[in-house]
């Protein structure tokens, strides 16, 4: 993959733009693209509150917010995978409520119930997935329809077992996962479990993506029938995303009970800011496009703005309209960063393949447009 | 016309004739399949009634059923257009709680406001449309984010600036609200049905309804043929602003009042999409109808109503409605799918199995 050889007349093998130059010149590549200027977003936003409130920037105070955020985190890396294979997960937010539901009802205060019920709240969330992906990939059912199906039903089905209430109440220990955390670390005062938890799914979700699974995901994404066609099977990698996607909205959920109370509105509306979140990442709708932690950093990017409203003391209610401009302005100006991104490298290449540059290309030349999606 | 056999027919012939035959003829159409389902589902819902001791055909049911078909039936017409033309509406329902605060706020409750408020009120939806549509045209946003933020935008400024009910309707427009024709037909069923017809002429006849389905269906190749791909796009948005305008007139008219959360608690956004998938258009686009739209609509308010006849709890209404969406899409989203267009034009012929394949003209020879 780091290499690949075009034409057979000794041009020689060139290398992939994503591979070339330095690290330095690698990651301002990097930054350019949507992916990476998420960061630069999360930074200048950063910068933006501690401004405004110097006490944000101490480190307790900001692993506290990276706990409050992780749930929101998670659950955008889990619409990742869903967005990044050309589909919709709309039902994530009802699967955040089943969950807490779950939690509330089957715990109680009953302290040895507690792994089984992660176990059988992890189960719920696969079967979830599962019934996501094979309506959307068996019946042919646009995945947009097929998890609006699953987030009525299920949302109804939980406010139906529930009348609509707070119902039950899981014993501390296991509200402890998202509320607590290791005392007396160093520097950090504290640090929250919901931390570990995002750290540990961010780095088996990198490692997901480099893997052929993640390799096929991007292929099928980006189309479905060319992946199909060389061999990959498009069912399944789709059917599997659906699976994580519910998967990590179980984890959010499980994070959620420590935060919220036992509520089946707990995870209205979370869906479309997963969404929002992982569109100001700079993934693509439609699929094939985008990389994970974007995702996970556009969950960030969304709540340092939040904070940074909280303290100028704007109202509350104008969150909405702002997180609805950004995000306008967030997708049109990286639709126009992904098309600068492919064209002008195709007439003027960074620094190597002179010989490249002067043919006028009438040959294709692979891997060039899909090269970018990867590892910046 | 198969059953008619010309004695001097080869098999080869007969197969021929077959293949060349328009495509209609052979399957049912996406259309016809909704409204037989349609007729299944009224047939059902007959049924249920009938259990429950009433008269599903009662003056009163119907009126009920064609009154809640009317605001999600505008609605989703409008969502139509924009679905045919590659788009998604998600702002829909702060479009129609919008439209009942200014029309509301408006009128001050007399008659003598109500041209003005009117006219306000859907000059400001248009707007709203004509911003989406010339952020997925010209910005190439898609159209999910596109209509995701406005609506976004436009709900924190509901929240921000309305707490509860606003305005009150004029006399006129609440008197429009309640009547109708024979006490069986509402008059706004019978708005929804002249803007279906309106809208399936401008989607038939017109140029732009054609250029629709052309950027619908591939952008990409509409602009390589001439098409301005912008027009359609823009078109299709602010008619489906207005249509939620008016859709927002239509429930003030039975309200009385501006009410800021009206559209975001009927899902309109949602539910519409849903429709219009229900009614065989393709989401993403370039295939479809408002005819079937409409279809879908009537499924989703029948199915509703034997519900509350049934008295089904709330909640489990909304867990009968996504099984519903999801099953009767999976009936013939396969369907519509799987058949592709012929490769090698009307009379093309797949090569017969068998011996009869020997004496066959060589074109019929290509792989299939």
């Amino acid at each position: 993959m780091s290499a690949t050889t075009t034409a057979p007349d000794g041009r020689g093998a060139r290398v992939l733009p994503a591979t070339e130059g330095s690290v330095v010149q690698r990651i301002l590549r990097g930054a350019v693209t949507p992916g990476g200027a998420v960061f630069l977003l999360v930074a200048v936003l950063f910068i933006a509150v501690v401004w405004v409130n110097p006490s944000f920037g101490e480190p307790p105070q900001l692993i506290r917010f990276m706990g409050r955020t992780a749930p929101i985190a998670i659950a955008a890396m889990g619409q990742y995978y869903v967005i990044v294979a050309g589909e919709f997960d709309l039902s994530m937010g009802a699967v955040v409520a089943t969950q807490v539901v779950i939690a509330g009802n089957y715990i109680g205060e009953d302290e040895s119930r507690v792994l089984p019920a992660l176990g059988l709240m992890l189960l719920v969330g696969a079967s979830v997935g599962l019934v996501n992906g094979l309506a959307t990939t068996m019946l042919k059912v646009p995945s947009f329809i097929v998890t609006l199906g699953t987030m009525l039903a299920l949302g109804g089905l939980v406010r139906y077992l529930t009348g609509g209430a707070a119902t039950g109440n899981p014993v501390d220990s296991f509200r402890e996962i998202g509320r607590g955390g290791i005392q007396d670390v160093p520097v950090l005062d504290v640090l929250p479990y919901p931390v570990i938890i995002l750290a540990v799914v961010a780095a088996a979700g990198v490692w997901l993506m480099r893997s052929p699974f993640g390799k096929t995901l991007i292929a099928t994404g980006d189309n479905p029938d060319a992946a199909g066609l060389a061999g990959a099977h498009v069912w399944w990698v789709k059917t599997r995303a659906f699976m994580l996607s519910s998967l990590s909205a179980t984890v959010a959920g499980i994070l959620l009970v420590g935060y919220a109370g036992v509520h089946p509105s707990v995870g209205a509306g979370y869906e479309f800011t997963a969404i929002t979140a992982v569109v100001l990442g700079g993934v693509v709708l439609g699929g094939g496009r985008g990389w994970l932690l974007s995702a996970a950093a556009g969950a960030f990017a969304l709540e340092l703005l939040f904070s940074f409203l909280n303290f100028q003391e704007i109202e509350s209610t104008w969150r909405a309209s702002v997180q609805g401009l950004i995000i306008i302005l967030a997708v049109a100006a990286s639709g126009r960063a992904w098309s600068l991104g492919r064209r002008p490298a195709r007439t003027s290449p960074p620094p190597q393949p002179s010989s490249e540059q002067a043919a006028p290309a009438p040959s294709p030349n692979p891997a060039r447009p899909g090269t970018e999606t990867g590892e910046n | 016309m198969s059953s008619t056999t010309h004695p001097h027919e080869t098999p080869e012939d007969v197969r021929r004739r077959r293949a060349s035959r328009p495509k209609a003829a052979r399957q049912l159409g996406s259309t016809a399949l909704i409204y037989l389902v349609l007729v299944g589902v009224v047939v059902a819902s007959a049924v249920l009634t009938a259990v429950e001791g009433r008269n599903f055909f009662s003056q009163g049911n119907i009126w009920g059923v064609l009154t809640a078909m009317s605001v999600l039936g505008l609605i989703s017409i409008g969502q139509t257009l924009v679905i045919l033309v590659g788009s998604l509406d998600l702002s829909v329902p702060y479009v129609v709680s919008l439209a009942t605060l200014i029309a509301a706020g408006g009128m001050k409750g007399l008659d003598a406001n109500v041209p003005a408020a009117v006219f306000n009120t859907l000059v400001l939806c248009a707007l709203i449309g004509l911003v989406m549509g010339l952020l997925v045209s010209l910005l190439d946003v898609h159209g999910f984010i596109a209509s995701l933020g406005v609506g976004l935008i436009v709900s924190g400024y509901l929240a921000t600036n309305y707490q509860g009910s606003h305005g009150a309707a004029a006399p006129d427009v609440r008197l429009l609200g309640r009547s109708g024709i024979a006490g069986i037909i509402p008059t706004a069923f019978i708005i929804l049905l002249v803007c279906t017809l309106i809208v399936t002429l401008l989607l038939r006849y017109t140029r732009i309804g054609h250029h629709l389905y052309a950027v619908g269906g591939n952008r990409e190749v509409a602009r390589m043929s001439g098409v301005r791909t912008a027009v359609p796009v823009i078109a299709a948005h602010v008619v489906c602003s207005l249509l939620a305008g008016l859709a927002g007139l239509m429930l003030l008219s039975r309200t009385g009042v501006g009410l800021p959360t009206i559209g975001s608690q009927g899902r309109y956004d949602l539910l519409s999409i849903a429709a219009v998938v229900l009614g065989g258009t393709l989401l993403a686009g370039g295939k479809g109808s408002v005819i079937g739209t409409i279809g879908g609509v009537a499924i989703f308010a029948v199915i509703d109503n034997v519900m509350g006849v049934m008295q089904v709890n709330p909640f489990l209404k909304d867990f009968v409605r996504g099984l519903v969406i999801v099953l009767a899409v999976a009936v013939y989203a396969r369907r519509s799918v799987v058949s592709r267009p012929p490769r090698f034009g009307p009379d093309r012929v797949l090569p017969l199995p068998g011996p009869l394949a020997g004496p066959a003209s060589p074109t019929d020879k290509e792989p299939a």
